[in-house]
């Protein structure tokens, strides 16, 4: 497939929203249950939600850079019984107002408890908010990752690994960034989130790692023989139709040197994981917010690469049509 | 149910791209607008289209074949590419079972080309809308039109008389019959889509001729003795037998 820059910003920059918001959740259920310290609400939640919605409406933005006909893009909710796409459409909003709301709940200070339970836990409003948020953010994982894993004949993307690595990744690079959040905020969550950072990014590779390997080994259902319905060993196209490219040879192919291709694979390989591991060591360790800072951006654009590869390795079936000019 | 659909005979089709040139006629000067081209008269042209005509060599020289294969969209029975579109403006007739894009609802996010694993979906790079064959749903029906013109462009074009079109689920059409008795087969059967389309396989015509049929054992009139010729006169095998 052809890498679409738009389609590419819209997963990383929502991963990363999402994830940040649940290292905040993370962070506040955390404290209700006193095992870590209570945070300033204004200060870290309420500025906290508002970086996640940034980063989710960024990508919202970027996503219609992808559509044909934007200001008709409110129709894109109509299917959601059948399309990904279209509960994706749903979800996204969804989680950016929620988690306006919760930053504003924060912010504000109008956070009334609402029951307590068993007399101890109180249960404010921004924790029951937090949690319909993020039962919201997995199922913006699941639908995104889903968009792509639904697809049965891209063999290499309809795999459950692929619903596993956008939520591991956007897990991994939003609680990097709230890392280098907290530690500007003079936060004593940023041990704790640069723990998890560290625990979902090795995870993320793990998980990323068996799906390049998978995707390896992978066995193409179709083949030049069951396309067109002729069965040989030895059928050669001699003309796909047309001299000079079409939709089909400028949309399913991503058109880049061998070179280029395996380059970025080990780009992303490098720059999602390790470099970001070692940064975020170091910065923990000296309690250096620029360095966390910087393994937030390193990873970050590493997984602008690890997007594009997801996207250039799939083999569209309707490319053994179009193999000769 | 109804499902219309075309049948192409690649024994019996030549690579002529009529089909393709007669469809872009047809649907470019249509109430649905136009199909855009790009840079036509320049260096790299490229536009939308319906239809096309590949060529593919099967098989090494001397013992190869060449299979003219068009394509279009094959109006699937269960069309991959309708349930992801998000806002419903690809859509499977219910009457005929022709697969079609409302362009007025269509947001151009490409998801159902991606969906499609025949590649028959073209985005029109001026309308920013998805188009693909519609079985000339402005033609096959319309009234004004003599009834043996209300058929697709592609199938009134064909020379050779390669593409039939008819309800492959009634038995007695023209379609159905050549599926049935001419072997039609369906693409990518693997992904389960069962396309409505056929395709009938090229087929050899040979008979199979034993060396004793050529030469004839009885042969009353002796023309094919060897010379010199027997006296007329002689008796023949019908002389002396009595059969």
């Amino acid at each position: 497939m052809h890498p679409a820059f738009s389609v590419v910003f819209l997963t990383t920059l929502i991963g990363v929203g999402q994830g940040l918001f649940l290292a905040l959740y993370t962070g506040q259920v955390y404290s209700v249950f006193k095992v870590l310290p209570v945070q300033d609400s204004a200060n870290f939640y309420g500025i906290g939600s508002g970086i996640a919605v940034i980063f989710a409406a960024s990508g919202l933005l970027a996503s219609f850079f992808h559509l044909g006909h934007p200001e008709r893009a409110w129709r894109s909710a109509a299917r959601w019984r059948t399309s990904w796409l279209s509960r994706e459409v749903i979800v996204l909003p969804a989680f950016m107002g929620v988690t306006a709301l919760y930053g504003l709940v924060h912010y504000s200070g109008w956070n009334p408890v609402l029951f307590t339970l068993r007399g101890t836990v109180e249960v404010d409003l921004s924790l029951l908010i937090g949690a319909i948020n993020t039962v919201i953010a997995f199922a913006l994982f699941l639908s995104t990752a889903m968009i792509y894993a639904c697809i049965k004949f891209l063999q290499e993307w309809a795999s459950p690994l692929t619903v596993v690595n956008y939520t591991l990744l956007g897990s991994a690079s939003g609680f990097t960034l709230a890392t280098a959040f907290a530690a500007y905020q003079g936060s004593d969550l940023t041990q704790f989130y640069g723990a998890w950072a560290i625990i979902l990014t090795v995870a993320g590779f793990i998980t990323r790692l068996s799906s390049l390997i998978r995707n390896a080994r992978i066995k193409h259902k179709s083949t030049i023989g069951t396309a067109i319905g002729i069965r040989h060993a030895k059928i050669v196209q001699k003309s796909q139709g047309f001299m000079t490219g079409s939709f089909n040879t400028r949309e399913f192919f991503h058109g880049a040197p061998a070179s280029v291709f395996t380059a970025v694979k080990w780009l992303f390989l490098i720059t999602v994981f390790p470099v970001p591991i070692f940064l975020l060591s170091i910065g923990l360790a000296a309690q250096a917010a620029a360095v966390l800072v910087l393994a937030f951006v390193v990873q970050y654009l590493g997984l602008i690469a690890e997007r594009w590869f997801f996207f250039a390795q799939s083999n569209h079936p309707q490319n053994l049509y179009y193999q000769t000019v | 149910m109804t499902q219309l659909a075309l049948v192409i005979d690649l024994n019996v089709c030549v690579g002529c791209h009529a089909c393709v040139t007669s469809c872009k006629e047809w649907n470019t000067s249509g109430t649905a607008g136009y199909m855009s081209d790009m840079n036509p008269y320049g260096k790299d042209p490229t536009g939308t289209f319906f239809n096309r005509v590949q060529t593919f060599e099967i098989g090494e020289f001397p013992n190869s074949e060449t299979v003219h294969f068009p394509k279009s969209c094959l109006h699937c029975e269960d069309p991959p590419c309708v349930p992801v579109c998000p806002t419903g403006a690809s859509y499977k007739r219910e009457s005929d079972g022709i697969v079609l894009v409302d362009y007025d609802k269509c947001i151009g996010c490409k998801y159902c080309s991606w969906a499609c694993p025949y590649g028959v979906r073209e985005i029109d790079e001026h309308q920013k809308v998805m188009k693909k064959c519609t079985l000339c749903v402005d033609r096959i029906y319309d009234q004004a039109l003599p009834e043996r013109e209300r058929k697709p462009a592609c199938v009134l074009a064909c020379p050779t008389n390669a593409r039939l079109f008819g309800d492959v689920n009634d038995p007695a059409s023209e379609a159905a019959v050549a599926i049935r008795e001419r072997g039609g087969y369906q693409l990518m059967p693997e992904w389960g889509t069962k396309p409505a389309n056929h395709y009938l396989p090229r087929r050899k015509t040979s008979i199979t001729i034993h060396e004793d049929e050529l030469v004839r054992v009885d042969n009353p009139l002796k023309k094919e003795r060897q010379l010199p010729m027997p006296d007329k006169d002689a008796p023949t095998l019908d002389d002396v037998t009595s059969w």
